[in-house]
């Protein structure tokens, strides 16, 4: 008999209902008269991410020593989900927050440590992923950006791909070839903190679908790093990615990116909806509610120190599917012509979130590749 | 919080030890044909399994409500065939009204919202009256504890099976789904008691444990797909070496897990009297939704093999697309929730699902 899947309970400590009542109160002032928005944390806002970081809000769990606030796991996941369900704009800090500070607490040198998180957590210092290139996007192991060592340092030339607000950030972790691929591709990678203002960097804007300017193609020609801007280990690129995937794909952002959508739904029904609407209705909030709860025991876990990678896929995979049901599901509810200029909150929010969906299942790692971890947790691979 | 773990956890280890020994092909085939699995039914009730849940001074053993979810998943299994969910279920609605709880399998009625059954006041004490529908084990149970409706509110009557006339029906896993004809059935003063449980949470109550059998046969049949994506071969390799496959069986561990999870949560909500309702709702319509995808595709891997007779897949999974439908299909308490919502506002939703709501 399989053991396979763990989801433990968690139950929340009272500090995190008090902190959800502190954030219910700062978005009801900052929100206030901003239309509903989809897909929130894909929304770059710098003067937002900066009152954040004055209460306290960035780094929540990191040592006091680099700016952080020492606070639990759980309390941060309230935090997120608050913000998200609020559609708040949460983009300009969300990676760094999210993956690159707990990166470099993990790996980084005590110099990169109180260099780089204390400014991450005032809200004033913004990081972006450089994994993905033109030829390398679920395959990672595959990329051929090479940093070649020379004059005490490393010189960087290759191309990342899809990197999301490149252009307004000031720094990326920069995943690069360091050694010859050999029997073990896995092998030979390193991750370097990477200035994006220096000499060297191109940064050329690729619209979305939407029209929006979020991604962009990073071309590194002759660009220099120096030495003491090596994340971790030298050629342990690949184990230290692992590991910021963990984080990346458990989060409520992964359930959440349509929530606004299905409550401009609930509005729109009305309190008499028609059974096939409550129906309708009842079903994805059945999902969202036990997803949420799944994701929730994720957070539980890795705030134990158990490195639930396999569960972050299942929940990823599920949340995502779920996300982009919504607005299929909220389409067929509603009969209107999607339009993101509408006047009307549902009808622009539809359309908006109809746009957006088709990424909710690629960012962070496809669909295949989620169902492939799962399917090695299940013994088949 | 470990304590009870470890507690579930041996109590889990105990049914599925109870099961192992009791719960045979043979034993499967002959109940399916009528024949009363005796010895299974003794074991479970003297390892205290079948009132798990129950008060101790109601006759139970007097476990948390925890313990019957770990039992009730070990059951669903295991496709075990006796009313061990509809014991514990009567167990809580006799408890809850104060009235002691006998030994022996029990049944509950009404299990349909249509169904109306009522209790008149005599000199003698009480006659029931009214046909119960689709009573599961109605013909095999000793008892059945009825809900009815009583001069001056509900009330709970313990009845014996004997007393009604039976007309047999099944389920599609030959589970009996009997109606029981009560026609002025007389009880003495003491097998009636008032009861603040309307037929609307003895629903819910029934949907939340039909919800915890279900998540422990969809987590038996991923193991038998899994079992069998590895033993069987074609084209020269097992085929749960196939991409296709995999990604196939990762779907259905998806859905098992998110079967877990709510069931899971639903029992968190009522051993600290939260919003049960609520979660109970999400429980039945969520793993019913994860029954009808997870049946499908554990059939879809095992082929042909599976939808014989021969094979042991279909003691999971008609049962599956039985209790999907009981007490209250997916359907049913989707639209309970989505008026619940309606009802409550759009800006109230994020509170509801979050448990803020106040």
């Amino acid at each position: 008999m399989m053991q396979t899947f763990r989801f433990d309970p968690v139950e929340l400590p009272e500090a995190a209902e008090t902190l959800r009542r502190d954030v219910r109160k700062f978005l009801e002032k900052e929100m206030a008269g901003a239309g509903p928005r989809s897909d929130s944390w894909s929304a770059f806002n710098p003067d937002f991410s900066r009152k954040m970081g004055e209460r306290g809000w960035i780094g929540m769990t990191w040592p006091k020593q680099y700016g952080g606030h020492e606070r639990t796991a759980l309390e941060r996941y309230v935090l997120l989900e608050e913000l998200l369900a609020a559609g708040a704009p949460v983009s300009a800090h969300w990676v760094a927050d999210r993956q690159s500070g707990p990166l470099l607490l993990r790996f980084g040198t005590e110099e990169q440590r109180k260099f780089f998180l204390p400014k991450i957590a005032a809200g004033e210092c913004y990081f972006c992923i450089g994994m993905s290139e033109p030829d390398s996007g679920s395959d990672l192991a595959s990329i051929r950006t090479r940093a070649v060592q020379s004059n005490g340092g490393w010189v960087v030339n290759g191309t990342k791909l899809w990197t999301s607000n490149a252009h307004h950030c000031n720094y990326m972790i920069l995943l690069a070839r360091t050694a010859e691929k050999n029997e073990n591709r896995h092998e030979g990678m390193t991750q370097f903190v990477v200035d994006l203002k220096a000499p060297g960097v191109k940064i050329r804007p690729i619209k979305n679908l939407a029209g929006d300017h979020h991604f962009n193609e990073v071309v590194f020609t002759d660009y220099y790093i120096p030495n003491e801007r090596i994340v971790g280990t030298l050629h342990n690129g690949w184990r230290q990615v692992m590991n910021e995937l963990a984080f990346e794909r458990s989060g409520p952002e992964r359930l959440l990116s349509a929530f606004t959508l299905v409550v401009e739904l609930v509005r729109a029904a009305g309190p008499e909806p028609s059974e096939r609407a409550a129906v309708a209705i009842g079903r994805l909030v059945a999902h969202l509610y036990t997803l949420r709860r799944m994701s929730l025991s994720v957070a539980g876990m890795l705030q134990a120190g158990l490195m639930p990678e396999l569960e972050a896929a299942v929940v990823k995979d599920l949340g995502t599917l779920c996300e982009q049901e919504i607005p299929e599901v909220a389409r067929l509810l509603m009969d209107c012509e999607p339009d993101p200029n509408a006047s009307d909150a549902f009808v622009a929010t539809l359309a908006q979130t109809m746009l957006y969906a088709p990424s909710f299942s690629i960012r962070g790692g496809t669909r295949e590749i989620l169902r492939g971890i799962i399917a090695r947790g299940l013994g088949l691979r | 919080m470990s304590d009870a773990r470890e507690t579930r956890q041996l109590i889990t280890d105990a049914a599925h030890r109870l099961f192992d020994q009791y719960v045979s092909r043979e034993v499967q085939e002959k109940a399916e044909a009528g024949t009363w699995p005796g010895a299974l039914w003794t074991a479970l009730e003297e390892a205290g399994l079948t009132l798990a849940a129950v008060p101790e001074q109601f006759g139970g053993t007097g476990g948390a409500v925890g313990d019957e979810l770990a039992v009730l998943r070990a059951s669903g299994r295991y496709a075990t065939p006796v009313p061990l969910a509809e014991t514990m279920l009567a167990g809580w609605l006799l408890a809850d009204a104060g009235l002691k709880v006998p030994l022996g399998p029990m049944s509950l009625a009404p299990t349909q919202r249509t169904d109306a059954l009522s209790l008149a006041k005599t000199a003698a004490g009480w006659t029931l009256s009214g046909t119960a529908h689709r009573v599961p084990w109605g013909r095999s149970v000793q008892h059945v504890a009825v809900l009815a409706k009583a001069p001056g509110g509900n009330a709970v009557a313990l009845v014996k099976a004997g007393a009604a006339k039976v007309e047999s029906g099944a389920n599609l896993a030959g589970e009996p789904r009997d109606s029981l004809v009560f026609n002025n059935v007389a009880l003495a003063p003491d097998s009636v008691s008032k009861t603040g449980t309307t037929p609307d949470d003895l629903m819910q109550m029934g949907a939340l444990m039909r919800a915890a059998q279900m998540t422990g046969a969809l987590e038996r049949i991923l193991d038998l797909a899994v079992r069998y994506a590895g033993e069987r071969s074609q084209f020269g390799r097992n085929i749960g070496k196939f991409q296709a496959v995999q990604q196939q069986l990762a779907v259905l561990a998806g859905q098992v897990a998110a079967s877990g999870r709510a069931v899971e949560s639903a029992y968190e909500q009522r051993e600290q009297a939260g919003d049960l309702a609520f979660a109970a709702a999400v429980a039945k319509a969520r793993v019913g939704e994860a029954a009808s995808i997870g049946a499908g595709i554990a059939h879809q891997v095992h082929g042909a093999i599976g939808f014989t007779h021969e094979h042991m897949l279909h003691y999971s999974t008609r049962r599956l697309w039985s209790w999907r439908s009981e007490f209250g299909g997916d359907a049913y308490w989707q639209e309970l929730i989505g008026r619940r919502i309606a009802k409550a506002g759009a800006d109230k939703l994020w509170p509801l699902m979050t448990g803020t709501a106040g």
